[in-house]
C-alpha cells in the first residue's frame, strides 16, 4: 500500500513535469519570430492556400486550445505531424532516436571506460606531471570546437589513413539492402546475420563515438578526480593505509564504493546529455540523429517536432534519474537508512 | 598489463579497413536534401523536390534542359492551337506507359490537372493562372472523342505562355489508377505520393528516408530508360564533409560545395568541377514603407556602393556572376548590361546633391556564410559614402517571415522564377497595382511596398505579346527601366558548382532544379 502510494505520487510528479516541460517548449516555440506555415506552403503561396494550410494545422485556434489539443493527442500517443519532414513525429523519432542512442551509448561506454580510471589515476598522482598532463588533455576536450575535431578526425582516419568508414551510418551497398527492423543498424545487421554490414556499421560508428567519448571522458574524469580527492583526505583512508592496504586496494575497494553514488549521477547525466543528440557531431558525420532533427525543426518553427523531441528527451532524463536513484540506493547503504 | 583490454579495443577499431568505392550501377550524389517536404508533384515546391519530381514524372510538354526557351514533347507527342486561339489540343505519345505498366491515357492528364487544382497546395497557383478553378476545370481540360486532350484557358496571354505553364512542376502527369488505389481519407493519394511515385519519367522512387537518403531506381518502361540502375542521394549538409567524400570516391558527385572546397578540388586530376549558371538573381531591396528609403537618389547612390567585381571574383569565387537585370541569363530577352560599378565618390555626390546625410539603414539577411560575406562587403562599401548599414542576420524562415510582413528596411535576398517564362520575373519585379496590406503578393515589388501602375501596364503588354522577338524586346525595355530607377538593386546571378569523379559523364544541369537530369549519366 505504501509502495503503491509512493509510485502513484512519483507518477503524478512525472506527468506534471512533462506537461510543464511541454508548456515551456510550446511557449518558446510560439514566441519565435518564425511563421510555421511557410515550411508547408512555401514562400509564394496565394493567401487562400496559406489560409487553408493554417487552418489545417490548427494555427487559427487560440493558443490555449492549441496546447490543450496537443497534450490530449500526445496522451494518446499522437505527437502530431512534422511540417519539415511531412511525416508523423512518432515515426520520425523512431527513425532518428535509435541513431542517437547507438552513438550516445558507445560514446558513454568509452567515456566511462577511460574517464573513470584516468580520473582515479589523476587523483592518485595528484599535482604530479601525469595529473597535469591529464588536465591538459581534458581542457583540450572541453575547449576545442567539436566540428573542427570531427573534420580533422575524418581527414586523418578516414581520408588519409583509411582506418574507418566515412560519414553516414552505413556504406551505400548496405544502406538499402539491409532490412530495417528496429532502426538500430547494429541490431538490424545482427538480426539479418549480415556480419559484413555489422562490421561496416561499427566502422562508421567508431570515429563519431570516439569523439563523443572524448568529450564525456573529459567531464567524467575531472569529476572522478574531484570525488576521489575529497575522499582521500578522510580518516578511513588513513586507517586503511595504516593497516597496510595497497594503494590499489585503498582506491578500488575503499574509496570507489564511497564515491559510487555521485559518480553514477555524473555518468547518467552525461548519458542524458549525449542522448539529446550532438548537433555539430551529427552534422559533420552526416548522422541522422535526434539533435539535428530538433535543431532543423526549430529553425522552421516545426512545433510538433520540437515538442515531440523535447518530450522524448524529458522522458530520458526522468528515467535516467530514477535509475540512478535506484542504483545509488542499492549501492550505498547510507541511502537505504 | 592493465592497458591490455584497451589496446585490444583500439586494435579492433583500427582494423576496420574502410575506403569503399561507390556501387558500379548506381550514381551516388552527396547533397543537402533536408529541404524536401513533399514529393507529390501537386505539392512539391522545394528545390530538391523539384529535382526529384522532374526525374520521376513527365509533363505534357517539357523544357529542353539545354535550351529552356524551347519546349519539347513530354507525354504529348504533338500539339496544335485550336481555331479560337484559346485552347490547345495535345496528342499523347502512342504506347506511353507509366512505371506501373498502366498506359498513359487522356484521363490521366485530366485527372492530374484537376487534382492539382482540387488539392490547392503551394504550386497550384501556377496552373490556376490559366483561369482554372474547382468549378471550371471540368470544362477546360477535357478528353476529346479522338482520344486527344483539349486544354483551354482564359486570360490575355498566348499559347507560348500556356505551354511554359504546362511544362512547370505541377503540370506533371500522374497515374490515376495507381494513385486512386492508394487514396486515404479523400486525399487524392497525396500522402502516398509523398513517399512513392506514380509517373512515366526515367526513374521511380525506391526509398526515401528524410534527412538521410533518397534512392531513385531506373524505370525500365520509360521512353528512354536510364543508363544506370539508380541514383542515390545521400544527405550531407556539411560542405567540408562533401569534399572528403568525393575525394575518397565514396560519392560520384558533390553538389553543395563552398568556394573553399571548389578551389581545393580544382587542383585534383581525378575530379572535375563544372559551373552551372542558375536562373536565380540576387538583389538588395529597399522597403518603401520606410520614409527615408523613398528618395530615388538613395536608390541610385546605393547602386554605386556595391563592389560587384570583388564579391563575385574574390569573395564568392565563381558562385555568383555580376548581373544587374531581373531576367537571368538564359531567359529570352535577358538584359546583360552591367552599367554599375563601385564608385563611392559618385555616390557621395548624388547623396550630397539630394541633401541626404546620416543615412542609417537596417539590412535583413539570411545568416549563411554566403549572405554574411556579401553583406559585410556591402556594409564596408556603403560606409565609404556615409551610409551606415546595420546587419540583421536571421535564419531563412525568420527573414522570410519579416519580409512577408513588410517589416524590414532593406533586404538582401534572391529570387528564382516559379516557372520558365519571363513573365514570372516581370511580375515579381515590375508589377504591383494594389499596395494595400490586404492585397498580399509574393512579388518583390509588393513586399517592398513599391507601387508601379505604369510599369505594371507595360509588363502586361509584354505578357500579351505573342510574337517571341517583339516580346523579348518589350522585356528588355522593362528591365532597363527597373535597372535605372527602382528600389530593387539586382546585383548577381547565381552559379552552381558541382564536383564530379572524372568517370561520371552525361549529367545535365539546367538553370532551375527541374532541369537536372540523370537518365543519361554513365560512370
Amino acid at each position: 500500500m505504501l509502495l503503491l502510494r509512493a509510485s502513484l505520487r512519483a507518477g503524478t510528479t512525472f506527468v506534471l513535469m512533462l506537461v510543464a516541460l511541454m508548456l515551456v517548449t510550446f511557449l518558446i516555440g510560439k514566441a519565435a519570430p518564425i511563421d510555421p506555415v511557410l515550411k508547408v506552403v512555401g514562400d509564394r503561396a496565394t493567401p487562400e492556400v496559406y489560409q487553408a494550410a493554417k487552418v489545417e494545422m490548427g494555427l487559427d485556434r487560440p493558443l490555449y486550445e492549441q496546447f490543450v489539443r496537443y497534450v490530449w493527442r500526445a496522451a494518446q500517443g499522437d505527437l502530431g505531424q512534422s511540417t519539415s519532414t511531412g511525416r508523423p513525429v512518432v515515426q520520425d523519432l523512431a527513425l532518428y532516436f535509435p541513431a542517437t542512442i547507438e552513438l550516445a551509448t558507445f560514446g558513454l561506454l568509452l567515456g566511462v571506460l577511460f574517464g573513470v580510471p584516468l580520473g582515479i589515476l589523476a587523483a592518485h598522482k595528484h599535482n604530479q606531471w601525469i595529473d597535469q598532463l591529464l588536465r591538459i588533455v581534458c581542457l583540450f576536450g572541453y575547449s576545442v570546437p567539436v566540428f573542427w575535431l570531427g573534420l580533422v578526425g575524418l581527414l586523418v582516419f578516414y581520408a588519409k589513413l583509411g582506418w574507418v568508414a566515412g560519414p553516414g551510418r552505413l556504406d551505400d551497398v548496405y544502406q538499402f539492402t539491409l532490412e530495417t527492423w528496429s532502426n538500430f543498424v547494429l541490431i538490424d545487421a545482427w538480426r539479418a546475420g549480415n556480419m559484413e554490414a555489422l562490421r561496416n556499421a561499427l566502422s562508421h560508428l567508431a570515429l563519431p563515438s570516439v569523439l563523443l567519448g572524448y568529450f564525456s571522458l573529459a567531464y567524467i574524469s575531472r569529476m572522478t578526480r574531484a570525488f576521489f580527492l575529497e575522499e582521500l583526505g578522510k580518516e578511513y583512508v588513513l586507517a586503511a593505509r595504516v593497516k597496510g592496504a595497497s594503494e590499489f586496494h585503498v582506491l578500488v575497494r575503499h574509496v570507489l564504493p564511497n564515491v559510487a553514488a555521485p559518480l553514477f549521477t555524473v555518468i547518467s547525466l552525461s548519458y542524458a546529455v549525449l542522448l539529446e543528440g550532438a548537433v555539430l557531431t551529427e552534422t559533420v558525420f552526416s548522422w541522422p540523429g535526434l539533435g539535428s532533427y530538433i535543431t532543423g525543426a526549430l529553425f522552421s518553427a516545426d512545433t510538433s517536432a520540437v515538442l515531440g523531441g523535447t518530450l522524448l528527451i524529458g522522458v530520458c532524463f526522468v528515467v535516467l534519474n530514477s535509475l540512478t536513484d535506484l542504483i545509488s540506493y542499492l549501492a550505498d547503504p547510507r541511502a537505504r537508512a | 598489463m592493465k592497458l591490455k583490454p584497451y589496446a585490444a579495443l583500439l586494435g579492433a577499431i583500427i582494423s576496420f579497413g574502410a575506403a569503399a568505392a561507390t556501387p558500379k550501377d548506381t550514381l551516388v550524389v552527396a547533397k543537402n536534401i533536408e529541404d524536401i517536404v513533399a514529393l507529390d508533384p501537386a505539392q512539391a515546391f522545394e528545390f530538391s523536390s523539384g529535382e526529384m519530381v522532374s526525374n520521376m514524372y513527365e509533363p505534357l510538354v517539357q523544357y529542353d534542359p539545354r535550351d529552356p526557351t524551347k519546349v519539347v514533347p513530354g507525354v504529348a507527342a504533338s500539339w496544335k492551337i485550336a481555331a479560337d486561339g484559346k485552347s490547345l489540343e495535345f496528342a499523347l505519345r502512342p504506347n506511353a506507359v507509366f512505371a506501373s505498366g498502366n498506359p498513359v491515357r487522356a484521363e490521366d492528364v485530366v485527372f492530374s490537372f484537376r487534382r492539382v487544382i482540387k488539392l490547392n497546395k503551394a504550386p497550384a497557383f501556377i496552373l490556376a493562372q490559366l483561369g482554372w478553378t474547382n468549378d471550371s476545370i471540368a470544362q477546360m481540360v477535357t478528353k476529346l472523342p479522338n482520344g486527344n486532350v483539349s486544354v483551354a484557358w482564359t486570360g490575355v496571354f498566348g499559347p507560348g505562355y500556356v505551354l511554359n505553364v504546362l511544362a512547370a512542376r505541377p503540370g506533371n502527369i500522374v497515374d490515376e489508377k495507381l494513385v486512386m488505389a492508394n487514396e486515404q481519407a479523400g486525399d487524392l493519394g497525396n500522402a502516398w505520393l509523398n513517399r512513392n511515385s506514380a509517373g512515366s519519367g526515367p526513374f521511380v522512387l525506391k526509398q526515401f528516408r528524410p534527412k538521410e537518403a533518397l534512392l531513385l531506381e531506373a524505370n525500365k518502361r520509360a521512353a528512354e530508360p536510364p543508363k544506370l540502375n539508380g541514383v542515390l542521394f545521400r544527405n550531407v549538409t556539411e560542405p567540408a564533409t562533401q569534399r572528403l567524400l568525393i575525394e575518397q570516391g565514396d560519392v560520384d558527385i558533390a553538389r553543395d560545395l563552398g568556394p573553399d572546397q571548389i578551389a581545393a578540388l580544382r587542383t585534383r586530376t581525378d575530379l572535375r568541377v563544372e559551373d552551372f549558371p542558375q536562373a536565380v538573381v540576387h538583389f538588395i531591396s529597399l522597403n518603401q514603407k520606410s520614409e527615408k528609403l523613398r528618395n530615388p537618389a538613395v536608390w541610385e547612390a546605393m547602386r554605386y556602393l556595391v563592389d560587384y567585381d570583388s564579391i563575385a571574383k574574390q569573395l564568392l569565387r565563381g558562385q555568383m556572376r555580376v548581373h544587374q537585370a531581373f531576367l537571368p541569363v538564359g531567359f529570352a530577352g535577358a538584359l546583360t548590361t552591367t552599367p554599375y560599378k563601385l564608385d563611392p565618390d559618385r555616390a557621395k555626390a548624388i547623396l550630397t546633391q539630394a541633401g541626404i546625410t546620416n543615412l542609417e539603414i537596417d539590412l535583413d539577411l539570411i545568416n549563411t556564410p554566403r549572405f554574411m560575406d556579401m553583406a559585410q562587403s556591402i556594409q564596408a562599401t556603403m560606409a565609404k559614402a556615409g551610409i551606415k548599414l546595420n546587419l540583421l542576420p536571421g535564419t531563412g524562415a525568420q527573414v522570410i517571415t519579416r519580409y512577408r510582413a513588410r517589416q524590414h528596411q532593406a533586404m538582401l535576398l534572391f529570387w528564382g522564377p516559379d516557372f520558365f517564362d519571363p513573365h514570372s520575373n516581370a511580375k515579381a519585379f515590375a508589377y504591383n497595382v494594389d499596395n494595400s496590406d490586404a492585397a498580399f503578393q509574393s512579388t518583390t515589388t509588393w513586399r517592398n511596398s513599391w507601387l508601379v501602375p505604369e510599369l505594371s501596364a507595360k509588363a502586361m503588354d509584354a505578357l500579351k505579346e505573342s510574337n517571341p522577338a517583339r516580346r523579348a524586346t518589350l522585356y528588355q525595355a522593362l528591365q532597363q527601366e527597373v535597372q535605372a530607377k527602382s528600389p530593387i538593386i539586382v546585383t548577381f546571378q547565381e552559379q552552381n558548382q558541382a564536383a564530379f569523379r572524372s568517370n561520371v559523364k552525361g549529367y545535365i544541369q539546367g538553370s532551375v532544379a527541374d532541369l537536372i537530369k540523370y537518365e543519361g549519366v554513365t560512370k
